[in-house]
């Protein structure tokens, strides 16, 4: 995945309204050696880039700009990869047109 | 926290929810619905296509003071390759009719209108809440539910779950699985806005008269999936969705897809210039006849998306949604005024209400399609919309080749790419899927 796509992510979940649950978050990955293919799918599968690998080759969830789609529950809450509930009432993306 | 019982629990605020909710209080339940956002509506996504029949039904003078964005004139169908689409138009000034049939909306505006409606039918709709858990007894009847507000649990005679595609009570309760890859899409979208007057040049539009566009094709690089574009009054809703299990199989990613979508020479000219005000994502039940779970049981029913009831043929979702929450809530009220407790065997009239309706009967006719296009998407998806535009690039072009030629020609490249069983094996199928 180029820079620039990445980029341009960010840029679209700029425009959106959020109100993010501080220490909080909503999803949580299971810790794992080595991640599943199903976990490893997320990487490009999530429409909001919530998913990214750290330096030990992990898959680490940042869910602040997470729109709350639940393409990881489909895919990766069966396997037990994540934990996976809404926000707390009020909280998360804030659609203006939807 | 809320001592008091009610009648009924509406888990959510969408179409179904709203209709559900609405139809209750009209008929004298007392109704609490819950919502997780700051407002019904700010946390739901769709397109969106409002179905007018569908909704007079419910609020019969909606036109009156709903946010309506542009009634449809026009529908265009394209296959497209990457340089080309091949495109069915259908316009008819039939469509500018006193009460017109369908209309764009955006989401977040109307849900707010829906729930006015809802509070003013005398619903105590309850925001920025969510429900954790359904509350049962001991004989697992469910009694209420269990929200995330302090000593929040709440009890009813019956729970309607109206919690969407991605709903979690229900699943966690057992009550129906989980939404599986090959049954749903993920669809992205974008709101592009223009001024109103640029809108209306670009699509060919006259006061709020409005255009939809689905396309398919390469743009989808073999998923099965769909594009869209929708003419709103000064915004354009352009988006893209195809099957998890295809976006997990080819490591596609939905943003790619839609940038490609965007930057298509068939796509760009129309919202060249626009400003981008949100990027939204929604999974949409695609399952179809087959995907229906358990609809109701000891003390609770199900509608809407979380019940699977999309039509994916057809492109119709919210008076599916609507329409099921409105026969829902009238097999209650029937029971009720009946003072029977809510049992399955009493509730059961919803399934018999809602299987003698269009939402089952569209639903049954083409419960063999989800998987045709899911086995054969690289066909209808990407090899097809080639296919014709090739043979429509060698129709048109005059270079001195003699027809009979170019028709061979065209021939021959469909026998290569699929063969003649293949041809016939595909058309044979799809009727068959589609009767």
């Amino acid at each position: 995945m180029s820079i620039e796509l990445s980029m341009r992510v960010e840029d679209k979940l700029f425009n959106n309204r959020y109100l993010v649950d501080t220490g909080r978050p909503h999803i949580k990955v299971r810790p794992h050696p080595k991640p599943s293919p199903q976990l490893l799918s997320m990487l490009k599968v999530c429409p909001a880039r919530c998913y990214e690998l750290n330096e030990q080759g992990q898959v680490e969830a940042t869910v602040d700009g997470c729109i709350e789609c639940g393409t990881c529950r489909v895919i990766c809450e069966e396997s037990g990869d994540i934990e996976w509930s809404y926000p707390r009432g009020g909280y998360g993306v804030l659609f203006k047109f939807g | 926290m809320i001592e008091e019982k009610f009648d009924a629990i509406v888990v959510g605020a969408g179409m179904a929810g709203n209709a559900a909710a609405l139809t209750m209080a009209e008929g004298g339940m007392k109704v609490l619905q819950l919502e997780r956002g700051e407002y019904s509506g700010s946390k739901n996504v769709q397109g969106a296509i409002l179905y007018a029949d569908m909704l007079e039904k419910l609020v019969p003078d909606f036109r009156e003071d709903a946010p309506l964005e542009r009634h449809l004139v026009e529908q265009r169908f394209w296959m497209m390759d990457d340089r080309a689409h091949t495109g069915l138009h259908y316009r008819s000034e039939d469509f500018n009719e006193e009460k017109p049939n369908r209309y764009t909306i955006i989401r977040a505006q109307f849900d707010k209108w829906f729930s006015q409606k809802v509070r003013e039918a005398g619903a105590t709709v309850l925001c920025e809440t969510t429900v954790t858990d359904l509350a049962r007894d001991s004989h697992g009847k469910v009694i209420g539910v269990r929200t995330d507000r302090r000593d929040g649990e709440i009890h009813a005679d019956i729970v309607v779950l109206a919690e969407g595609v991605n709903g979690m009570l229900g699943t966690r309760a057992g009550l129906r699985e989980r939404p599986q890859p090959e049954k749903v899409a993920l669809a992205v979208k974008e709101m592009h806005f223009l001024p109103r007057e640029i809108i209306e040049a670009r699509f060919n539009l006259k006061g709020d008269e409005g255009v939809v566009i689905e396309a398919v094709g390469t743009i989808s690089r073999g998923m099965t999936g769909m594009g869209f574009i929708y003419a709103n009054k000064e915004c354009i809703s352009l988006g893209i969705g195809c099957l998890v299990a295809d976006f997990q199989r080819t490591g596609e990613t939905p943003y790619g897809l839609l940038d490609r979508f965007k930057r298509h020479p068939s796509v760009a000219p129309l919202i060249e210039g626009s400003e981008v005000k949100e990027y939204s994502a929604h999974l949409i039940p695609e399952g179809g006849f087959k995907a229906i779970p358990e609809l109701y049981g000891k003390g609770w029913v199900v509608i809407g998306d979380a019940a699977q009831l999309n039509n994916t043929i057809h492109r119709e979702g919210s008076n599916l949604a609507m329409t099921s929450g409105r026969i829902a809530a009238e097999a209650i009220l029937q029971i009720k005024s009946r003072n029977q407790p809510m049992t399955p065997q009493n509730l059961a009239l919803y399934k018999k209400m809602l299987d003698e309706s269009f939402v089952i009967k569209d639903l049954r006719k083409y419960k063999d399609m989800p998987a045709l296009m899911h086995t054969r998407s690289q066909n209808f998806f990407l090899t097809y919309p080639q296919l014709v535009s090739k043979a429509m690039q060698n129709f048109l072009r005059v270079d001195g080749t003699p027809k009979i030629e170019k028709e061979k020609l065209t021939l021959r490249s469909f026998t290569k790419a699929r063969s003649r069983r293949g041809l016939f094996g595909d058309a044979f199928r799809l009727v068959r899927a589609w009767r």
